[in-house]
């Protein structure tokens, strides 16, 4: 194993060597795990960065690497009756976040699905629906008509106005599970729970396996099939190492709640856009946050808790 | 001595008829059509496969699993021929065991294949990169296949290298070797098993019963391939294979066959009698789902195959036609091929967790790729199997020049 893989690396690097990158990249390529790199290496890391992608970008791009700070548990809540479906949550993660906007299926990434769900309704005329007859089995009347939340929403539509009389919203992205799936299944320690509370990845020691998207519950986590598509001008230059930097093809993504933003008290873009203010993003070790008030006061509940993952991802109803 | 095995052994692969080189050049093609594909892979990304952020993974993950249980399939013979001292099987124990690490040597190219990013495969190696022990079962899989391998090896050359030297068998140093084999080829299986059982992020193959389902599986598929090979030894090659091994073979085959149809049988009823949320996978294989029906005809010709070939198993006077048996064998194979593929893969897919309903294509790239390393697998087979034949017949002898004029 240990021959074959250092020869596919070389033959990858040979095949790039005719490219301006080649030298970062070879640097990149045998780096060590983000967790695992001293303070120095850690900078070192962080301004090769900074100057490959300010070349790249053609402007003065920023990569941080603050630490989870202490006495920090990030935590989500999530108003579902104030959710209207306007998705201006998913565009505005893929602007802050970098995500690949390209038109050929799967160069397209959005790390925040809004799922739209039927209201429906029982009907008189369905009363004896499926009553047995002669030799028939009884199904059991409206049964087969929505009524209320069903998990098998489409989530591209397009609506002219939202929201839509018939139809209620269920956002949903990675929950930062306190005992994450994802996090158990990789092979090589790529993805961790930050001491924050995030689940993160380190974008450059992913080998792109996919355990972890098949381990993820909520479908949070999207692979990069291809180079990323990323318009200079549409770039987000303030990046954090873990967070919303460039991606590269073969590795997975996903949602990190903004740690570009929250590491330093600033709330995740999707918190800042939503209009009607469903979102709230918070401490939750400090009992005066309002994700902590909501938690205390509100009716709450959590997606497939079934699955002991513990997300900090909360839903909310007045 | 060693170095004078190693190029006795080389110059007598190296040789053959027409009939050998027209094999091994096909074989060649189709392994340079996988080298361009790779290259594409590792250049444009997965996006030159079918493969999305919804099923992600397909083809290649389908025949990783299903050649780790052709791996596991060699103990069939290891078994029989040391527990029960079956004199058929004895003699040809070390074929399976080629055969065992062709196939481990495939799925190691699967694993490749499969891989974002192949070039950084050697995150997983201990010590120079970090292995998420003992919490990933891929790191379990990868651990196990690679003991197997091992193990193959050492016991599968030793054996050769006595038998060219002339020597005696160390049975202290040899017979271990052999009963850990056995057990570990379970090993092999069950961990693959687990891969994708212990996800409950996805129901469909969320239960206990996947590695008993997938042994049986394995011990039909693996020796449905030996006996094909044996029968191909039988005719191209000087060494008989005994009437008794084929045989127990195809009863093994049989009862296997029987058993995984049985297990099959099981999950559809108890899924499909509650027809929960979670059996929509299980549906959608079977009948489709809003309105998506591209798995259902691999499904159902899976099924047909594997049901009619258990049948024609059954039955003595076509189990023991040689003419026959073959035939047979390929639609077991093909059958179990389907099942642990696309029959068990991508339908644990489908929907996602968050109930979206998509299909999987399998590309050209894909296509070429999966054909090109069971290429590659069956190049390293033809070799192993000659050196190992030669050496058996006594052609390839410790310097035995007049042997090889014969
Ligand atoms: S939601 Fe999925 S990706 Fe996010 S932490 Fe949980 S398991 Fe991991
Ligand atoms: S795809 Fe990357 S993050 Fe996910 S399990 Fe594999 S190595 Fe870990």
């Amino acid at each position: 194993m240990l021959s074959m893989s250092s020869l596919m690396g070389t033959a990858a690097l040979m095949v790039q060597s005719g490219d301006a990158k080649a030298a970062v990249e070879w640097a990149e390529h045998f780096q060590k795990n983000y967790r695992l790199m001293t303070a120095e290496e850690k900078a070192e890391a962080r301004a090769r960065l900074e100057r490959r992608y300010s070349a790249e970008y053609g402007k003065q791009v920023s990569v941080d690497t603050t630490e989870a700070q202490p006495g920090v548990l990030m935590g989500y809540a999530l108003n579902i009756r104030k959710c209207i479906g306007c998705r201006r949550c998913v565009k505005a993660c893929v602007e802050e976040n970098n995500q690949s906007r390209g038109n050929k299926p799967g160069e397209r990434i959005e790390w925040i699905q809004v799922l739209r769900m039927e209201r429906g309704e029982f009907s008189k005329d369905k009363m004896n629906h499926g009553y047995p007859e002669g030799l028939g089995i009884q199904v059991g009347g409206n049964a087969y008509t929505p009524a209320g939340a069903v998990l098998e929403g489409q989530y591209h539509y397009e609506p002219e106005a939202v929201p839509e009389k018939d139809a209620t919203y269920m956002p949903i992205a990675c929950m930062h599970c306190e005992k994450p799936p994802c996090v158990k299944v990789c092979p090589v320690r790529t993805t961790y729970r930050d001491p924050d509370g995030v689940v993160v990845i380190d974008y450059n020691w992913c080998i792109g396996c996919r355990m972890c998207m098949g381990a993820c519950p909520y479908w949070a986590r999207r692979i990069n099939v291809a180079n990323p598509v990323l318009p200079k001008e549409a770039m987000n230059p303030v990046t954090h190492y873990l967070g919303n930097r460039p991606r590269m093809r073969g590795v997975v993504e996903k949602c990190h709640w903004c740690l570009q933003r929250s590491r330093h008290s600033r709330y995740p873009a999707c918190v800042e856009v939503c209009p009607v203010g469903a979102r709230k993003f918070g401490n939750l070790l400090d009992p005066e946050s309002e994700v902590s008030l909501i938690l205390a006061r509100k009716n709450v509940f959590r997606l497939k808790a079934e699955l002991n993952t513990f997300p900090k991802f909360f839903y909310f109803y007045d | 001595m060693l170095t004078s095995f190693i190029s006795d052994y080389t110059r007598y692969v190296l040789k053959g008829g027409t009939k050998f080189y027209a094999w091994m050049g096909s074989l060649a093609v189709l392994i340079v059509g996988m080298m361009y594909v790779f290259y594409l892979q590792n250049t444009e990304g997965l996006i030159v496969t079918g493969m999305t952020s919804q099923i992600h993974d397909g083809l290649y993950f389908a025949n990783l699993v299903f050649l780790v249980g052709v791996a596991a399939g060699a103990v069939t013979i290891v078994f029989p021929a040391y527990v029960y001292h079956h004199e058929g099987m004895h003699k040809v124990t070390v074929l399976g065991e080629m055969l065992a690490i062709s196939a481990v040597i495939m799925v190691t190219m699967f694993v490749f294949a499969h891989m974002g990013r192949p070039d950084r495969l050697w995150h997983m190696i201990p010590i120079i990169g970090i292995y998420n022990f003992p919490h990933s079962m891929l790191g379990w899989d990868v651990m196990v296949l690679t003991g197997y391998l091992i193990l193959n090896a050492i016991c599968g050359f030793y054996y050769l290298y006595v038998k060219y030297t002339g020597g005696k068998i160390n049975k202290w140093f040899f017979m271990p070797l052999v009963y850990i084999s056995i057990v570990w080829a379970l090993s092999i299986h069950t961990v693959t098993a687990f891969l994708i059982a212990t996800m409950p992020a996805r129901p469909m193959w969320f239960h206990g019963m996947m590695p008993i389902r997938f042994i049986a599986t394995a011990f039909a598929a693996g020796p449905a391939l030996i006996i094909i090979a044996f029968l191909i030894v039988r005719k191209n090659t000087k060494m008989w294979i005994e009437d008794s091994a084929i045989n127990l073979l195809s009863t093994i085959v049989t009862w296997c066959l029987g058993i995984a149809i049985f297990l099959t049988m099981s999950e559809v009823v108890v899924e499909l009698y509650a027809r929960t949320e979670h059996a929509n996978g299980l549906y959608y294989l079977m009948f489709g789902l809003h309105g998506l029906t591209k798995l259902a005809p691999w499904f159902w010709s899976s099924v047909i195959l594997m049901v009619a070939s258990f049948v024609l198993f059954l039955i003595p006077a076509i189990r023991t036609n040689y003419k026959l048996l073959p035939i047979l064998c390929t639609m077991a194979f093909a059958g179990i091929w389907i099942e642990k593929g696309m029959g068990l893969i991508v339908p644990g897919f489908i929907p996602t967790p968050i109930g979206e309903v998509t299909e999987y294509y399998p590309t050209l790239v894909e296509w070429l790729m999966t054909l090109g390393i069971w290429a590659f697998g069956f190049f390293i087979l033809t070799i192993l199997l000659k050196g190992a034949i030669g050496i058996l017949q006594g052609e390839i002898k410790y310097g035995g020049q007049s042997a090889a004029a014969k």
